[in-house]
């Protein structure tokens, strides 16, 4: 960059406070140093890690504070709810502060069903050690005899890994201690708990929308996540997770009907969200069941008013579960947006076909390459043959 | 604002065209660059810019136009440059907090939004009128040109339940005044989903709107993704439509080009002659 970017700073800031944002280019003399975030390679964003660190390298790095991912849920919302627990799991062992919505299980269900960190002391009180790059591999590994210079690099693998020592990795077969899991702060929005009152109003947000919207910005204000606080106290960051979001239980007929009547209510709500999120220390996940939503150019526009998007297709109970080409996997990623903030360009992911899989001690997120073997042996030559000139 | 795009479309920011009324569309492409180089050029052009920045926040559009040379927040001070910020204003209709009386102007979203825009209307009038935009100033403020604005995005009101009505009814309002009286620009984006069939009798859409709005526009870029398919070097093609005559009286054709954005600008080039290719 050619200009200063010292001198925007400070007179940005010195115009209004309404113009301060999360976006603001952290330079060296305000650097904000809050636990479990680092800032960006690419453009200086702050950053958080998403609790899997195969996500974390294809949204760039990690989630930038103040924008949201979208999640498209899977058919049965397995593993789409599975990395909501990876994200708030990731929050309670970096202890920043959580708030979990959701209108069909209570937020006590989903934060009981944390999966376990590996890690050698997540010591309640004690600051939390970054664990080491050289942990214990999946398979038993002697140490090297031989080449033993290479003893302490990374191993090469398929997996998308990103290099950064801000995520951890999880056993999914363990849940997460109840005292580890106590000592977060967690605000709860649990739908049946907050009647509907009619609002006066004929805004196109449904009440179920803009009472969560009202919480949301109740916690921000009084924890002082806003970035316009008072820097006296040290920062945190929140952890927004909200569960299935425009399914019938909110109210909302998005999934119901192919010309629903309420059809801006989530779209108004993803915008005052996102108004929210830019104005405030937080970061958010939203899984959205976009599988039952028949209006393709209304899932169109709910990805356009999420920062981040990527959609979860499980081979469970497909025909796909059965081709040979896809036995290792458990189902196909798409990433359908990535955020262009504060630049011109996109980093968009160099592989277009990913493929996922739950493993116990790591989710993984591969490009799906077509093996060989596969492509010879199956007796299914035309069909391979399609997908592989597509 | 990029060099290229500039000398294709023969403006630059000494002399272009004024009354122009300027139409960018993305389909299945983020067209959002494009309102970036049209925001530095007029703001380089010394023009009294009002920007309805309803997509992202003031810092974003900051921090993009810091890197094609220019300063929103000097501009701002200047009062050569009237930005709304939708976010912000949004959430406080969203949400009335007791002591402020805030902007009026996207008060639409707390009644029913199918009213209308004249709100947005008013504020966008009223920015442009004001003091230090073609009078002498008495306080020694700057003399700036004719007035433009830019909005970024009407899709996103169309998303706030706005009918395509309304907003076609808003363009037209500002293409009037603006244009016709004011003898300035107006510069709006639009972003289309892709649609299966359209609804007879609804009236809300973007293919209504876009359709709507490229009869009202004098140039329109459309912006789409390449038809084969993702390529990292090359992000889209860009198909510019003049509709009118141009002054010399020859009617020029549709041209396309293709484009790669860049981290400070973006290059247009002619089909087939990407530098990954040659």
């Amino acid at each position: 960059m050619a200009a200063p970017v010292n001198s925007v700073v400070n007179s940005s800031a010195k115009c209004s406070s309404f113009n301060a944002t999360s976006f603001q280019k952290k330079t060296r003399s305000r650097l904000i140093s809050i636990p479990g975030t680092r800032p960006s390679v690419q453009n200086g964003q702050l950053l958080v890690s998403t609790g899997v660190t195969s996500l974390d390298y294809l949204l760039g790095g990690g989630l930038a504070v103040g924008t949201v991912l979208l999640i498209e849920e899977d058919r049965y919302d397995s593993y789409s709810r599975m990395i909501l627990k990876y994200f708030l799991a990731e929050g309670v062992v970096c202890r920043h502060e959580l708030f979990v919505a959701s209108a069909q299980h209570t937020p006590d269900d989903i934060l009981q069903e944390l999966p376990s960190p590996i890690l050698d002391d997540v010591a309640i009180h004690k600051p939390v050690e970054q664990p080491r790059l050289s942990h214990e591999p999946q398979d038993s590994l002697d140490a090297m005899k031989i080449a033993w210079r290479y003893q302490n690099l990374p191993k090469v693998q398929t997996a998308l890994a990103s290099s950064s020592r801000f995520g951890h990795y999880y056993d999914v077969s363990k849940m997460m201690e109840a005292e580890i899991r106590e000592a977060a702060k967690c605000h709860r929005f649990y739908l049946p708990e907050h009647p509907t009152q009619s609002s006066p109003t004929h805004s196109p947000m449904l009440e179920s929308y803009s009472a969560l919207l009202k919480s949301l910005r109740d916690v921000i204000q009084r924890e002082g996540f806003e970035v316009t606080a008072p820097m006296s106290k040290s920062r945190n960051i929140l952890r927004i997770g909200l569960h299935s979001l425009g399914s019938t239980l909110w109210g909302d007929d998005l999934c119901c009907h192919d010309n629903p009547r309420h059809g801006h209510a989530l779209t108004t709500f993803l915008y005052g969200l996102r108004a929210l999120l830019r104005s405030s220390l937080s970061v958010a996940v939203v899984t959205v069941p976009s599988h039952l939503i028949q209006n393709r150019a209304l899932m169109g526009r709910i990805t356009r008013l999420c920062d981040n998007a990527i959609a979860l297709e499980s081979f469970k109970g497909s025909e796909r579960e059965a081709n040979p080409l896809y036995k290792d996997y458990h189902g196909l990623l798409h990433v359908r947006q990535v955020p262009h903030l504060n630049c011109l360009a996109s980093q968009l992911p160099d592989h277009k076909d990913l493929a996922f899989k739950l493993k116990r001690k790591q989710f993984s997120i591969e490009p799906h390459f077509y093996s060989t073997d596969v492509f010879f042996l199956t007796s299914h030559m035309s069909f391979t043959l399609k997908q592989v000139l597509v | 604002m990029f060099t290229e795009l500039n000398s294709i479309l023969n403006t630059s920011p000494d002399s272009f065209t004024q009354g122009d009324f300027i139409l960018v569309s993305g389909r299945q492409s983020d067209a959002s660059f494009l309102i970036h180089h049209f925001l530095s050029f007029y703001l380089r052009a010394r023009c009294k810019v009002c920007f309805l920045g309803l997509v992202q926040s003031f810092s974003h559009y900051s921090a993009v136009c810091q890197r094609l040379g220019v300063s929103l927040a000097q501009a701002k001070e200047k009062r050569q440059l009237v930005f709304l910020e939708g976010l912000q204003e949004g959430l406080s209709v969203f949400i009335p907090q007791d002591d402020t009386t805030g902007n009026k102007a996207l008060s639409f979203l707390s009644r029913d939004p199918m009213v209308g825009l004249q709100n947005l209307y008013e504020f966008v009038r009223s920015s442009v009128s004001s003091p230090g935009g073609g009078e002498e100033g008495s306080d020694g403020s700057e003399q700036w040109g004719p007035p433009v604005l830019l909005v970024d995005d009407l899709s996103v009101l169309l998303s706030l339940g706005v009918s395509a009505r309304a907003v076609l009814d808003f363009s037209h309002y500002c293409r009037a005044s603006l244009c016709s009286q004011l003898q300035g620009n107006v510069v709006m984006l639009l972003h289309c989903e892709e649609e299966e069939e359209e609804d007879d009798g609804d009236d809300e859409g973007s293919e209504r709107l876009l359709k709507g709005l490229i009869h009202q526009c004098c140039l329109a870029l459309h912006v789409q993704g390449l038809p084969t398919g993702y390529c990292r070097d090359i992000h889209g093609q860009v198909e510019v439509c003049w509709r009118r005559r141009q002054g010399d009286g020859q009617h020029t054709q549709n041209k396309v080009f293709q484009y790669k954005v860049h981290d400070k600008g973006a290059s247009f080039f002619a089909r087939g002659t990407s530098s990954a290719v040659l």
